[in-house]
């Protein structure tokens, strides 16, 4: 039952990323259906400053209710606490063609010239710069294209 | 261990300071938007910003389960001398050197704070430390970053340095002891603030040397102390009165 529901929520998408579901994004922590109808699931935030959290939240609970699920309950708990190792294959490639660098795969040590090392998502040149640990949202660093010239976004490695 | 009442006194007491640290400076932080000297640090201060409410929230939540009141009446309805910030982040941003002299000893003590919690035994907390880690990471690369390069040059480097000056009475401020110092080292709480101000300075002091700058000697300086207390400079008060004041219109509203 709780295949059934990690497929729904599998079209779930990040508000601010539309190419990348919740499920790839790694921020679906748990989920719990024992009887017919029941739905709980759990997410853990990407940033704990994360706005996008709560509308996360409600997008998950209206989904399953539309699915026909009757007991439904989301909540957020850090007690899996989100790494950006945790995105899937199919969300790294989702987030590349959303035009975002995907992050590189860390070992739990981030310094800088992880970040700026970090290939063009457009030309797929290493012959980058970073601009800025700090985008446009909590998740994205800002980088530049020395090959193609253009300005382009991260999705910063978090440990 | 079974928690005594002391133990969770103490708790509370680590938890209310460290939230209340993160939402002043979270709200300092914000000041800097649409004001930053180019436009990067417009936008990392901003983030910083918002990571630092957010990670205000995450121990609020803790504070409520252990039966304080709920995020919002906490942060939105106290008033300064029930506030346990230190001084450090309270005090106005000031020119830019200010709040980046600041930032660097404010995040480093928050790193290296939240890496000791992330062995606690209070399991709420440990969770939320190992997360917070990942995030103040950025915070002090950011700081690193700037204090390196304005070292770099002759006149922002004096700057630095008398900003430097200024600010270290009040960082060392940031460590004053509680009266719970040894209920939350037996219970396996938090190692307390003595250890965490000398890991702070074997970090900071190597670090600023290296960047060029002296660091005066922490043991014959005296720490601005008072803020874990409720005792706050004049500037507290006006900054909880604007951060509150949209709250205070209709404190019953439904957002």
């Amino acid at each position: 039952m709780t295949e059934k529901i990690k497929s729904i929520l599998e079209s779930v998408m990040d508000p601010e990323i539309p190419t990348l579901s919740i499920v790839d994004l790694g921020i679906v922590t748990g989920i719990i259906s024992e009887t017919e109808g029941q739905a709980h699931i759990k997410l853990t935030p990407t940033f704990s400053g994360c706005p996008a959290l709560k509308i996360m939240e409600t997008m998950v609970h209206d989904k399953l209710i539309e699915e026909g699920y009757t007991d439904v309950k989301v909540h957020t708990s850090f007690d899996v606490q989100w790494n950006s190792n945790l995105i899937s294959e199919k969300g790294l490639a989702a987030l590349k063609k959303h035009g975002l660098a995907p992050p590189p795969k860390h070992d739990g040590y981030i310094e800088l010239d992880v970040l700026s090392d970090t290939p063009c998502p457009l030309c797929d040149s290493r012959n980058t710069t970073m601009s800025t640990p700090f985008g446009p949202t909590l998740c994205r660093s800002m980088h530049y294209c020395n090959n193609c010239k253009n300005a382009f976004e991260g999705f910063k490695p978090v440990s | 261990m079974e928690f005594t009442d002391k133990h969770v006194q103490g708790l509370k007491d680590l938890l209310y300071k460290m939230a209340d640290d993160l939402l002043i400076i979270g709200h300092r932080n914000s000041e800097w938007t649409g004001l930053g000297p180019v436009l990067e640090e417009d936008i990392a201060f901003s983030s910083m910003a918002q990571d630092k409410v957010g990670q205000s929230l995450a121990l609020y939540e803790i504070l409520h389960q252990l039966g304080e009141s709920d995020p919002d009446t906490v942060a939105f309805t106290r008033n300064a001398p029930q506030f346990h910030c230190s001084q450090l982040v309270e005090l106005p941003i000031g020119e830019y050197d200010f709040s980046l002299v600041r930032h660097f000893f404010f995040d480093h003590a928050d790193a290296i704070r939240f890496d000791m919690l992330a062995t606690t035994v209070v399991e709420p907390l440990q969770m939320v430390a190992k997360k917070f880690r990942g995030e103040i990471k950025y915070h002090t690369m950011h700081a690193d970053i700037w204090m390196k390069q304005l070292g770099e040059s002759e006149e922002a480097k004096m700057r630095i340095q008398s900003t430097i000056n200024e600010v270290f009475p009040y960082a060392l401020g940031m460590f004053e002891p509680s009266e719970f110092e040894a209920e939350l080292q037996e219970a396996g709480i938090f190692d307390g603030e003595f250890a965490l101000r000398e890991k702070w300075l074997n970090k900071v002091v190597p670090l600023l040397e290296s960047y060029g700058y002296s660091v005066p000697n922490a043991e014959t300086i005296i720490p601005e102390f008072g803020g874990r207390k409720g005792q706050h400079t004049e500037h507290l008060q006006p900054l909880l009165d604007e951060m509150t004041e949209v709250f205070a219109i209709d404190p019953g509203a439904d957002w």
